[in-house]
């Protein structure tokens, strides 16, 4: 029963990971912007002959 | 898909997509409705970067327009103020570029790289229109890299505010989202140590209900001194002035929550109520959240200096030279080119000056001004360059005074909302019921008493209720924000729901500044409307380019010896015809011109005249009738009363027109108004609106663009939707409605907690289901219900 208190300990200790990884995503100013980083992701490094749009909805996965 | 973009291509630039004139540009077998289009191509071509066209049909912005100077921007006094960061290696600057509207506008502005490689790095912001760019300040200077996006369409937006009050970082919304994190974090660990000791699930020991118990209170720590905060300092700070809000009550409490847990745990006695705790200040937050997250990226509080340009050039000694606006003095001579705008109040010395006041006094009319009259500050120069003498200072001008009235220095009374005034007797009610509770008990059984006592203070916390508001206004704000009528803060709505009398601006409000009307005096065969329309559309005079558009009849005969005076007039043979079209004076004839008129000549012979005026907006007859039913209509225009005649219908009662108002008379006229009681809305658009739009109850600014420069204002209001405004104000007096709805409804909920908090009975469990079920069932009715009513006024 005593393996409960270490499994409590580290399962806080593993959200807290998380929580300090939020703060850092927000101080770094990522939930300034929310709509630009969804359009850039979708330019292509180099010159393309195709319309964008229709490849990039073939490249994304569902959902 | 293809043919459709083959469909543009070959009628439109294939730059900006305007109808391309006569002769177009060509470039690479592409075609181009002016040079200024034509360059960007070639410029964008010869960097690589064609994939701009590639991303969007004809993505570009029109370049017909001036090109603004820069040279200011070598001045260190002026760009100090303007950059986020400079040392001797780099300079970080964001600039404001309205054009942005595409993800071409993305691309490119973020691949500057390739164009100047001394730019080391390009962000762009899309929502909120601006690119962030950092260069190396060596190599390039301020004025060159501003220069190379205004050669590829991309001119930015640099103005006198930008300088005073350089957008201070805001960051409390990231804060309230960390606290927001930190009670969700703490919700939900606790929510899962709780959940053996309510069920009571397998025999626990009793040192494991100690151990989590403990935990437990060490996570309702960071929600009460960090989450929850806000709502201490707040209830502190109203209780010092004397107001109860309803902060009070939740701070309380929060505050008795906490303290009761923490002596049940402490001393072993129960669970605590951590978990409500948590919850508590997890939804609160969200609330607050939702209340906050407004259009921050719309600029809602512009004043004249955000329309003035940063620097004028002046002239000194027969030398030319930038300087600062705000070191612009009385005796300085200052030189205005085409299209830019004076600065400050000055006297006419060389040039020929035509001026656009229509911004600053609603006047349609451009304004002459002669050698050695004054000229008002706000003006934008039409014709070539003249110079000036300056005889007031920038903030002393006739339109800049405006801004020292006290409307503008005192701090407008915040706008009440329901839930202050609920919140009053909620809490004195609240504090009542608490203390009978425990007076009650007292005697016979001291626990029961100071059991009673707190949990009134708990269950009765109004949790549901300090949402209702946050989360109707925020459906109702998302649903105006879809018909495009943008307002500052959720309290508008509630503001907009108390209207009753309505004030109009003319000119750009009303009247829709795009289109123009024509009415038509004489006679003309439909054989002769042919010609006038096939000599018109050779012409790009705005005036003829309307009248074309107005006749709605296709190309018919070609043009032989086209000629053109500039502003003046047109002429030229048509099917053998000789056609003349333009001002009295350009036709010799002897008659005056009064408004625009365009006369007509065929073979000599006097045929009639065009008179072109502004047309309405869309809906505007059916909105006046809508809108009189309830409310008091009333007009105030800076125009002279040529639309005197026009406007009476529609404004019952004539003595409620007034014309040739001065934006002082127009700030007055609304404090009269407010003075016999009423609660005034003002729509207007321009800078001479300015005061009235600070003084009336709720200022609205009408614009067809909602990125151009707006007056300082509560809602922004997008020209198309000026139709829709009396179903605006419905759905806000039904959102009202909605929000007295659910606070019956949590009222219910605090009632049915009472009944077990009274007698002392109230066990952590059924606080920890009561809590979250409110809250639940409040957010859920309110956006519920607000979308209903929004369905029902045809807002969805």
């Amino acid at each position: 029963m005593n393996m409960i208190y270490m499994l409590i300990g580290f399962s806080i200790l593993l959200a807290l990971l998380f929580l300090l990884a939020f703060f850092w995503a927000s101080k770094s100013g990522q939930h300034d912007d929310l709509y630009t980083p969804g359009v850039r992701v979708l330019f292509e490094e180099e010159k393309q002959e195709k319309v964008p749009e229709e490849k990039s909805d073939e490249d994304h996965p569902a959902g | 898909m293809n043919g459709k973009i083959r469909l543009i291509t070959d009628t439109h630039c294939f730059h900006c997509g305007e109808d391309l004139p006569d002769k177009p540009y060509h470039s690479d077998d592409k075609e181009f409705c002016c040079l200024g289009c034509q360059g960007v191509y070639q410029l964008l071509s010869t960097h690589n970067l064609s994939s701009y066209y590639l991303y969007n049909d004809v993505p570009g912005s029109s370049q017909q327009k001036k090109v603004q100077r820069f040279d200011y921007l070598d001045e260190p006094d002026i760009t100090a103020g303007l950059v986020d960061y400079t040392d001797d290696k780099v300079t970080v600057i964001t600039l404001f570029i309205p054009v942005i509207h595409c993800s071409s506008c993305i691309w490119l502005l973020e691949h500057l790289h390739k164009i100047t490689p001394a730019v080391s790095q390009s962000r762009v912001d899309f929502l909120k229109k601006q690119v962030s760019i950092t260069f190396r300040n060596q190599e390039i200077s301020l004025r060159q890299v501003v220069e190379t996006l205004s050669a590829i369409g991309y001119e930015p937006l640099i103005s006198l505010q930008d300088m005073i009050q350089k957008q201070r970082s805001d960051h409390s919304e990231r804060n309230l989202l960390t606290k927001i994190a930190v009670a969700g974090f703490c919700f939900g660990n606790v929510m899962l140590l709780s959940f053996p000791d309510y069920f009571g699930l397998g025999n626990l020991d009793q040192e494991f209900k100690t151990f989590f118990g403990w935990i437990n209170l060490a996570f309702s720590i960071p929600v009460l001194l960090y989450s929850a905060r806000d709502y201490f300092i707040s209830a502190w700070k109203n209780l010092k002035n004397g107001v109860l809000n309803l902060d009070f009550p939740l701070a309380l409490g929060i505050a008795v929550m906490f303290i009761r847990s923490a002596y049940e745990i402490t001393t072993g006695t129960g669970a605590g109520f951590v978990d409500t705790l948590c919850s508590l200040v997890f939804f609160l937050l969200i609330g607050k959240w939702m209340q906050k997250r407004t259009y921050h990226y719309l600029s809602f509080e512009r004043d004249f200096r955000s329309y003035f340009p940063v620097a004028v050039t002046q002239l000194k000694n027969g030398k030319e030279q930038p300087l600062p606006l705000n070191e612009l003095k009385t005796g300085d001579r200052i030189l205005i080119r085409s299209y830019e705008i004076i600065p400050a109040d000055a006297i006419l010395l060389k040039g020929e000056a035509k001026l656009d006041f229509s911004f600053v006094t609603g006047e349609s009319l451009p304004v002459e001004k002669v050698l050695g009259e004054i000229v008002y500050a706000g003006g934008r120069q039409l014709m070539g360059a003249i110079e000036l003498e300056v005889v007031k200072p920038v903030s002393q001008s006739y339109l800049t005074k405006l801004w020292n009235n006290e409307a503008f220095s005192g701090q407008r009374d915040p706008i009440k909302t329901f839930s202050d005034t609920a919140s009053k007797y909620f809490s004195i009610i609240l504090v009542a019921v608490a203390l009978a509770a425990g007076l009650y008990w007292l005697n016979t059984d001291t626990n029961r008493a100071i059991a009673s006592f707190t949990a009134v203070l708990i269950i009765a916390c109004p949790c549901a209720l300090a949402l209702s508001s946050p989360f109707t206004l925020a459906a109702v704000l998302s649903i105006f924000d879809k018909n495009k009528f943008y307002l500052k803060s959720t309290a508008v709505i509630e503001e907009l729901a108390r209207i009753d009398t309505i004030v109009f601006d003319k000119t750009g409000t009303i009247t829709n500044p795009e289109a123009i009307d024509f009415d038509f005096t004489g006679e003309l065969s439909a054989q002769e409307k042919q010609w006038v329309s096939d000599l018109a559309r050779n012409s790009g005079h705005p005036l003829s380019r309307e009248m074309v558009k107005w006749l709605k009849l296709s190309p018919g005969f070609p043009v032989d010896h086209y000629r053109e005076k500039v502003g003046r007039g047109i002429s030229g043979f048509v099917d053998g015809h000789e056609l003349k079209l333009g001002s009295a004076a350009h036709l010799g004839l002897d008659l005056q011109d009064k408004g625009s008129l365009v006369h007509i000549l065929i073979d000599g012979h006097y045929r009639g005249y065009f008179l072109s005026g502004q047309r309405w907006r869309k809906g505007f007859k059916e909105l006046a009738l809508k809108l009189d039913r309830q409310n008091d209509l009333h007009l105030l225009s800076g125009d002279q009363d040529h639309d005197r005649k026009l406007l009476t219908p529609f404004f019952p009662g004539t003595h409620q027109l007034h014309f040739g108002q001065s934006p002082q008379q127009k700030l007055d006229y609304i404090l009269r108004l407010q003075q016999n009681g009423a609660k005034v809305m003002m729509l207007g658009d321009g800078l001479n609106d300015a005061g009235a739009l600070k003084q009336s109850n709720l200022g609205v600014a009408v614009t067809d663009d909602i990125n151009n420069f707006s007056p300082g204002c509560d809602a922004i209001l997008d020209g198309t939707a000026f139709s829709k405004l009396p179903q605006f104000m419905k759905q806000a007096k039904d959102a009202v409605k909605v929000i007295h709805m659910s606070f019956v409804i949590s009222l219910i909920y605090n009632a049915a907690g009472l009944f077990f908090a009274v007698q002392g009975l109230l066990s952590p469990l059924i606080a920890a289901i009561l809590m979250p079920l409110s809250t639940v069932t409040i957010i859920l009715f309110t956006s519920l219900t607000a979308r209903f009513y929004a369905r029902k006024n045809k807002l969805l």
